[in-house]
């Protein structure tokens, strides 16, 4: 735990802090400070200029605007996890929050900071790619939105570009949609080794809509079309779910990770175990 | 105040001030002129150092100095654990290698620094060559020929080879006579005690009186002198070591590392303080590491259960240097405990020390008897298994019967007292377990998988008689000291040789003292843990504070008592004879109503106007209090688990300790102790492992990697207990530090594979991790299993 030097500013604006970066190469965005702080730690990152914007107003909250739910970058996961809003239109996300690291991680972690880190074993992402959200992102010449779906673009990386903040994340207001997140985490870090997302219009059994993202087995958090086709247009019975769990675990095949604690082949069969698991979680 | 304190579960006083930031550790002091160290650690398990080029980090801003091993003026670190008969070679240890270095984390250099963070940037510039060489990290690997050698002197990295045995011949004919053997290969894979505070070091050299104060974050603060003096040079009596608030040990904080001496010696060099703080990952590269065993284990027995020998070949790691009681602990503490509960009539233990270019290894909760009893209760299961007999039935068909004073197991241990069989029943009468063996039955035909596992153990703690010390090469005595006095006032201060940290002793022994001097609890201080203010004693480990360290205390308490008897008969104008005791006052027999308190005749002693003749002025005694032998606490513990078949992920639902440690001072902090126990040894079960790779590079590095035990794996523990006194103690008492790390780890281990029998699985490494149980399961359902 002992960083090297280092520098720090606190702007207080957006606008300011675009300023402080384009002016410093060697400069590094710091909101909860959750991921680049045990970085900074161990001495894996040494930035130059730490531009604090964790406590800048306007990239924190949690709105209604439409059919469309806002949530500011620099909120923390635990506000995410409180919030009526959240719990109402993108339960999965709640539960994503509230269940990533601990409580401190929790206070202090914003949503935008883990989304912007990418961290392929990160809960958030995975959700917001499920839930067909945006990412809108504000550089010195304006404003720019962001399918989740182009954002997530490999292991911590994004479509960020240098000189760009990520503002807020948006998600679609969809009545009666239900969604559920689920993960097993590893037994240290609690990071995922597999997390599924599930967003799914069900009336009458029927499911009309589903949308299946994963994370954690994976370099990014990748939607699961098989999975989707699956659901989409069955009952969610027995047959579709493992219709569904076989397709996820195919998809991810080939592109699983391993680790010390769980080998691709894991990774790939908890795929579809998982899947299940959130989709049940979802409808209940 | 008639009502005995004594097993009453009253709060820690310990716990306010350790839960609201008031308690010092070794890092809070600071004083004025302190500097900061940090060493620079080999990056490669095993090279030669070629240069080493300290002039950009001499030259960085805030350093005070850079030193390497070549300048330093050091013995080497020793070890002081010298198990006799076992060939034992002690390789040189120095505290900065300059020639060699033999594990990740071996110090080169190190850095003195106006600031730690300067200190480690300036650490970041220190350049060393290194021509790096082959590693070998696996203790059974590093004695085959052709693997790489730590020390030219020591053939195969064989350190030592140690047998005990009731009699060769008899084991041998055992074996070749048995109706059925059962064998097991079992990994105790190593693990990392992890204690909340990590090492530190302050060290004070004053230059006026050539004395040096070390704050340390040890557990036995006087062998950490002892072994300091050796060292340094600087004679005990100009040494003082203190142990301030140490916030837990395990094991860890037993040995005295190179990075005491070295911030001593840069302390007598510069002439300031010097301090030193690991950090976490430092912590887990070079503080000590438990277990590290590959064990060959076999027992025989007829085919009506009845066991009639067991023997082990172990390769015990060592790691890169011999830590400072590593020797006795896979051997003394480990092989002597092969019998467990059981009456086994022949025994045979043989173990390797081996040296590996790894962390070294040494002492961690239980050291050396967790491994055994869960060689024996592992055996035992396999055992029922082989013989489709119930494992309990099994294991009660070779329980030692119940012994009040002493019974003898074939290698040679004289057990104090047991009832394992009341133990048994009693954990039993918990749990019903002929309808859990229906239920298992039941849900197996659901695809659900529920397992048990019962222990039925019986360690060895309380260390321990020095006459068994001295025959068993530990380079200390096994005794505890205490001094009790009254102040003028009335109260009393109980000063101890043992060093809690975590424990609760400053509570316990507090309530050891207000009953047997009759003063309220809140009158007594118990202050231990600095080596110019306890009396000498060989700290808190293997369970002894209480079984020696409290029997010291109960013996210097009664001389105290006498003495004021005596002050009261004076002062009562009666014979001493003719004076009772109770509830704190000496009364005259017959004439309660004519006493004195015991306050009183305290008080009266010190003021000595009027002291019987021949009677020392003041009410002070001191005692010294060598145990006859161990104690031998024993239970029953019994987990049920289920295993989810489609994740690999092991679910505890219920487990039970009934635990007897004789009885109990306090018995809210008998069950913390066990919970504690519990959850470092289920730990070792489901979650903790340390991982190298083949060049030795620690992979399990930080705690995000590494899995510690968490609340969410557990259920509500159930404890119970029964009481068997230890029958040469002076209150009974037995220790309860290590049971619940003994005991649990084969009952969760032994539960998981009962639960996994459909699948004919026998065996797995641990930890039993999700993935690997799944693993297991998807290879025993391609051979054909269900």
């Amino acid at each position: 735990m002992r960083p090297a030097q280092t520098t720090y500013q606190r702007p207080t604006s957006v606008a300011e802090a675009l300023q402080i970066l384009a002016a410093h190469e060697g400069a590094k965005l710091l909101a909860g400070g959750h991921s680049l702080i045990p970085a900074m730690n161990q001495r894996l990152a040494t930035p130059e200029l730490l531009v604090d914007i964790g406590r800048l107003d306007e990239l924190k909250g949690i709105s209604v605007s439409g059919n469309t739910l806002v949530i500011g970058a620099a909120t923390p996961h635990a506000q995410v996890t409180a919030s009526p809003n959240v719990r109402a239109h993108a339960r999965a996300l709640a539960q994503a929050c509230g269940m990533l690291a601990d409580p401190q991680v929790r206070n202090w972690g914003t949503i935008g900071g883990n989304i912007a880190h990418a961290d392929p074993a990160s809960d958030p992402p995975t959700v917001v790619l499920a839930a067909g959200g945006k990412l809108r992102l504000q550089s010195a010449t304006g404003q720019r939105v962001v399918d989740a779906n182009d954002f997530f673009l490999d292991l911590f990386t994004t479509a960020l570009q240098p000189g760009e903040i990520l503002r807020s994340i948006e998600l679609p207001i969809v009545v009666d949609r239900r969604s559920a997140y689920v993960k097993m985490p590893h037994p240290a870090s609690r990071y995922a080794v597999v997390g599924v997302a599930v967003f799914l219009d069900v009336a009458n059994g029927y499911c009309s809509h589903a949308s299946v993202a994963i994370g954690g087995a994976v370099p990014k958090a990748t939607r699961s079309p098989g999975a989707e086709r699956a659901l989409q247009g069955s009952h969610l019975d027995d047959a579709a779910l493992a219709a569904a769990a076989a397709a996820i675990s195919a998809e991810v095949s080939g592109m699983a990770m391993s680790d010390l604690y769980a080998s691709a082949e894991y990774r790939t069969a908890m795929a579809g175990v998982i899947l299940q698991q959130a989709v049940r979680a979802a409808l209940a | 105040m008639a009502t005995r304190i004594f097993g009453s579960g009253i709060k820690r006083r310990e716990d306010p001030r350790l839960i609201t930031g008031k308690a010092r550790y070794t890092d809070d002091f600071q004083m004025a002129g302190m500097v900061h160290m940090v060493v620079v650690r080999s990056p490669h398990a095993h090279a030669r150092i070629t240069s080493i080029d300290t002039s950009a980090a001499r030259g960085a801003p805030g350093v005070v100095a850079v030193f390497t091993g070549h300048d330093l003026k050091l013995g080497a670190i020793p070890c002081a654990w010298l198990v006799p008969g076992s060939d034992l070679k002690v390789p040189a240890h120095p505290a900065l290698a300059t020639e060699t270095v033999r594990y990740v984390g071996d110090g080169v250099a190190m850095i003195i620094a106006t600031d730690r963070y300067l200190a480690q940037d300036a650490a970041d510039l220190v350049q060393v060559t290194y021509e790096v060489l082959p590693a070998v990290v696996n203790p059974e690997t590093s004695t085959k020929e052709g693997s790489p050698q730590l020390f030219p002197e020591i053939a195969n990295n064989v350190a030592f080879h140690w047998v005990a045995s009731s009699g060769d011949d008899g084991v041998n004919q055992a074996f070749a006579e048995a109706e059925v053997v059962v064998k097991e290969r079992i990994v105790q894979q190593r693990l990392l005690p992890t204690a909340m505070e990590p090492r530190a070091v302050l060290a004070q050299w004053d230059k006026y009186a050539e004395e040096l104060t070390v704050y340390s974050t040890t557990q036995n603060p006087h062998i950490a002198r002892f072994i300091l003096s050796g060292v340094t040079g600087v004679p005990e009596h100009k040494l003082r070591v203190i142990a301030p608030e140490v916030g837990g040990g395990f094991g860890s904080k037993i040995p005295v590392y190179a990075d005491e001496a070295l911030a001593a010696w840069a302390s007598m060099k510069l002439g300031v303080p010097v301090k030193w703080a690991e950090t976490r990952s430092e912590n887990y590269q070079v503080t000590i590491h438990g277990r590290d065993h590959v064990e060959y284990v076999e027992m025989a027995a007829t085919k009506e259960g009845k066991v009639t020998a067991i023997r082990g070949t172990v390769y015990a790691g060592l790691g890169a240097y011999i830590s400072t009681a590593a020797p006795g602990v896979p051997t003394i503490l480990h092989g002597l405990m092969y019998s467990g509960a059981y009456a086994i009539p022949h025994i045979r233990a043989e173990t390797f020390g081996v040296l590996t270019n790894t962390t070294p290894v040494d002492a961690y909760r239980g050291a050396g008897r967790p491994e055994a009893t869960f060689l024996v209760e592992r055996l035992m299961d396999r055992l029922a298994h082989t013989l489709n007999m119930d494992p309990v039935a099994l294991r009660r068909k070779n329980l030692i019967p119940p012994f009040e004073n002493g019974y003898t197991v074939a290698i040679g241990l004289t057990y104090d007292s047991g009832n394992y069989e009341a133990a048994l029943a009693k954990a039993l009468g918990m749990f019903d377990y002929e309808g859990f063996r229906r239920e298992q039955a039941a849900a197996r035909q659901q695809g659900r998988y529920l397992g048990i596992g019962v222990t039925t153990y019986s360690e060895c703690c309380g260390l321990g008689p020095s006459q068994v010390a001295g025959a068993v090469g530990f380079q200390g005595g096994l005794w505890e000291s205490a001094i009790v006095r009254f102040s003028p006032a009335g109260k009393v201060q109980a000063l101890i040789g043992a060093s809690p940290h975590g424990q609760g002793e400053e509570t316990t022994f507090a309530q050891i003292i207000a009953d047997e001097l009759g003063v309220p609890v809140d009158d007594v201080e118990i202050a231990h843990g600095d080596t110019n203010r306890s009396p000498m004693g060989w700290g808190s480990y293997g369970s002894r504070t209480t079984p020696v360290g409290g029997a010291a205390l109960v013996t210097a308490a009664r001389k105290i008592k006498e003495k004021a008897r005596a002050m009261a008969a004076h002062l009562l104008e009666a014979a001493t004879e003719d004076i009772e005791y109770g509830d704190g006052k000496f009364f005259v027999r017959g004439a309660p109503d004519r006493f004195k308190s015991i306050q009183e005749a305290a008080l009266m002693a010190t003021l000595a106007w009027n002291l019987p003749a021949g009677m020392e002025p003041g009410m002070e005694a001191s005692a010294f209090y060598d145990p006859p032998n161990f104690v031998y606490p024993f239970g029953t513990h019994i987990a049920v688990v289920e295993v989810n078949p489609a994740t690999g992920q092991v679910d505890l639902q219920r487990y039970i300790a009934v635990d007897d440690c004789g009885p109990q001072i306090n018995p809210m902090i008998v069950e913390g102790q066990i919970h504690g126990g519990l959850v470092q040894g289920i730990g070792q079960v489901l979650c903790e492992g340390v991982v190298y790779d083949d060049q030795g590079q620690l992979l399990t590095g930080t705690m995000m990697d590494y899995a510690m035990p968490r609340a969410d794996m557990f259920p509500t523990f159930e404890i119970e207990s029964t009481v068997t006194p230890s029958p040469h103690h002076p209150i009974g008492v037995k220790g309860v530090g290590e049971t619940g790390a003994i005991a649990s780890t084969p009952t969760v281990y032994n539960a998981v594979i009962d639960a996994l029998q459909p699948f004919g699985i026998e065996q797995m490494e641990m930890p039993l991790t999700a993935p690997r149980v799944w693993k297991a399961i998807q290879d025993a359902r391609a051979k054909g299993g269900q």
